[in-house]
């Protein structure tokens, strides 16, 4: 039980962490990162490292919906550009893997940053039809520009290897993803102290007004749009050396509306939020597939509908969410914290 | 020249389908503010429920359609009355993510009955075709094209005349004021969402008699953005224009392009609109205020 959090200095005033409480539970998560890959099977290494990728797209899907308010259902569209960018550049320039990174980056971010151009005249519904067209168009590009992406075939990405060390297996990357993960997250919590990230939550919470307080509305529009996108390409091009495979069927509008899914899920305008949110949806269907199987015994056919299952339990979530918490996993776990705070005086 | 005649044809009759479809998108647009993701869905679970009692059970068709109108009644409600009634004055993000799952659940249902491999629709429409000079038009066209005047007229009729009508016109102006008239909003939304889905799976019907039931007849419910983006979000006269647009542009794209780009034309066309046009052909232009 505490009565307040005085702070004395503006250090302390303005860290990230101001709790004692705080320090503790981020050097627990850290040790946790850290001590994880020694004592995980195979399995679970790959279901972290699938977090990890998840959890990049989706800070980066979160700081243009989540933050910016702008709508997007182009983010699978936006992964595959990172995706084939990282794939081709490693696959026909024969470029290292890690440099790939991020041209992909800048790539991904500058597309993005054009098919946010109709944001200049759109907002809400139909920016997010406008994005599903960025979706189609790039989609469409990709599986008929067949002379640099190889059509609907999958594109063989090299092994990516550091000093001889084959990168991709699950041990090593998980590496790799921990760091542009932690990377990201940090640039993504800091972002919304800087004016832009201001500017952003501005313009989510009252455009009109934003841009009579002085907001170039337009410019920073396209630099959510570039930033996010920026994050997202770093998401689709892991996929690419993770996998060693793109294929165009990964990144279809199915993609774009998981993602929404999962900042949804997590809480929109929460980078930790996205955190959580990735690890719901990529644990959920994986729990579904094994209890699906446990069950297959059970009751015949259990099998063929797994599938089904999962689609439909996928859809039920979304709207479950929606309905009864629509600020997200964030949320639940900010009420239990202040349950426990407060306790027993919580009100 | 007769390609061209053919092509015309062929695009003024798809684009009969997809304005049944945008009318059941505008309707719902027009009374709730709400953009049903799961449209296709509709047509998905309509063509299903038709085919499970026309094709599977074997009921003539007239009633198998008939109950078919009756069930889309009942999924409009329940949708309406437990998925969307709770989500009023929500962000629209939430709104929209809210009928994809839904679409993500309808499709999870009709999978694990039906199986997803595509199934032969029951030919009850009369098979033959109609010749104008060398082009030839399919029967199953024609009465897309006559479903689509009739609902366009009794719709037009319904908006203009009717008291439910005009009350769904005044909901769709101000959510606000329709209630200090005494109009009952909650009763405009379930009306509004079983028309359109009654529609939808009329469509659905429609759309499975050309292609067979599988799961591509729900792929019909994106093509439809750019026709209602064109005509306009809120208008019933846009959505039949938009549709026929749409429609003979991918005709023509499709025979003198080639046929992948039948697909994607629409799509930049939209982005083109929306540029241009941002509230389509015939879309009110709202005024925002702060």
């Amino acid at each position: 039980m505490e009565s307040g959090i005085f702070h004395t200095t503006y250090e302390s005033d303005m860290a990230l962490r101001r709790t004692p409480l705080m320090r503790l539970r981020l050097i627990l998560v850290i040790a946790a990162a850290l001590i994880f890959p020694f004592l995980a099977n195979g399995y679970q290494l790959t279901l972290a490292n699938q977090i990890g990728i998840t959890a990049i797209g989706a800070i980066g899907l979160n700081i243009l919906t989540g933050f910016t308010g702008q709508i997007s259902l182009g983010q699978g569209a936006f992964m595959a550009v990172g995706a084939y960018s990282s794939g081709l550049l490693a696959a026909r320039l024969g470029m290292p893997w890690w440099l790939t990174l991020p041209f992909s980056c800048i790539i991904t971010a500058v597309v993005g940053a054009i098919f946010g151009i109709p944001s200049l005249r759109l907002k809400g519904l139909y920016l997010a039809i406008a994005t599903l067209a960025a979706q189609q168009i790039i989609e469409w590009l990709i599986t008929h520009w067949t002379v640099l992406t190889g059509g609907v075939e999958a594109l063989v990405v090299p092994t990516p290897t550091l000093f001889g060390i084959r990168m991709n297996d699950d041990f090593n990357f998980y590496w790799i993803m921990l760091l542009l993960l932690s990377a990201t997250t940090l640039f993504a919590v800091n972002l919304f102290r800087t004016k832009i990230g201001r500017a952003f939550i501005a313009i989510r919470d009252q455009d009109i007004a934003a841009e009579v307080m002085g907001v170039n509305t337009f410019q920073y529009k396209l630099l959510a749009f570039a930033t996010s996108s920026f994050f997202v390409g770093l998401s689709g091009a892991l996929v690419a050396q993770y996998r060693n495979i793109v294929n165009y069927e990964r990144f279809t509008i199915e993609t774009s509306i998981l993602y929404l899914a999962v900042i949804i899920i997590g809480g929109l305008g929460s980078v930790s939020g996205s955190i959580y949110g990735s690890v719901f949806m990529v644990l959920l269907p994986a729990i579904l597939t094994n209890l699906g199987r446990a069950l297959g015994g059970v009751i015949p056919g259990m099998s063929r509908l797994i599938p089904f299952i999962q689609q439909g339990v996928f859809g039920i979530t979304i709207i479950l969410f929606l309905i009864f918490e629509p600020e997200g996993l964030a949320k639940i776990w900010r009420d239990i914290k202040d349950y426990f705070r407060l306790w027993p005086f919580s009100y | 020249m007769e390609k061209f005649l053919q092509l015309t044809l062929t695009g003024l009759t798809n684009g009969a389908i997809f304005s049944l479809v945008a009318l059941g998108f505008v309707l719902i647009y027009k009374a709730s503010d709400v953009i049903n993701f799961a449209q296709g869905d509709f047509l998905l679970v309509g063509a299903y429920i038709t085919f499970a009692f026309v094709g599977q059970m074997g009921l003539p068709w007239t009633v198998g359609v008939f109950l078919t109108m009756v069930l889309a009644v009942l999924l409009g409600l329940l949708v309406e009355r437990f998925v969307l009634r709770p989500l009023i004055g929500e962000p629209i993000i939430s709104v929209i993510m809210v009928t994809i799952g839904l679409s993500s659940m309808l499709r999870a249902f009709v999978s694990s009955i039906w199986g997803t491999t595509g199934q032969p629709f029951p030919p009850f429409i009369p098979n033959f075709n109609v010749n104008i000079g060398t082009a030839v038009i399919p029967a199953d066209r024609i009465i897309a094209i006559i479903l689509a005047a009739i609902l366009l007229i009794i719709f037009t009729l319904f908006f203009r005349y009717s008291r439910e009508g005009i009350a769904m016109r005044a909901t769709a102006d101000d959510q606000q004021a329709a209630l200090s008239m005494g109009i009952s909003v909650k009763k405009i939304f379930a009306l509004a969402w079983s028309i359109a889905a009654v529609t939808a799976a009329l469509a659905g019907v429609l759309v499975a008699n050309i292609i067979g039931v599988s799961g591509v007849v729900a792929g019909i419910g994106l093509r439809v953005f750019p026709v209602v983006i064109l005509g306009g979000l809120d208008s019933i006269p846009g959505a039949i224009l938009g549709g026929i647009v749409i429609g003979l542009l991918e005709a023509y794209t499709g025979g003198y392009l080639g046929s992948g780009l039948s697909q994607v034309v629409p799509f930049i066309v939209l982005i083109l609109i929306l540029m241009v046009k941002p509230y389509g052909l015939f879309g009110e232009v709202r005024i925002e205020r702060v």
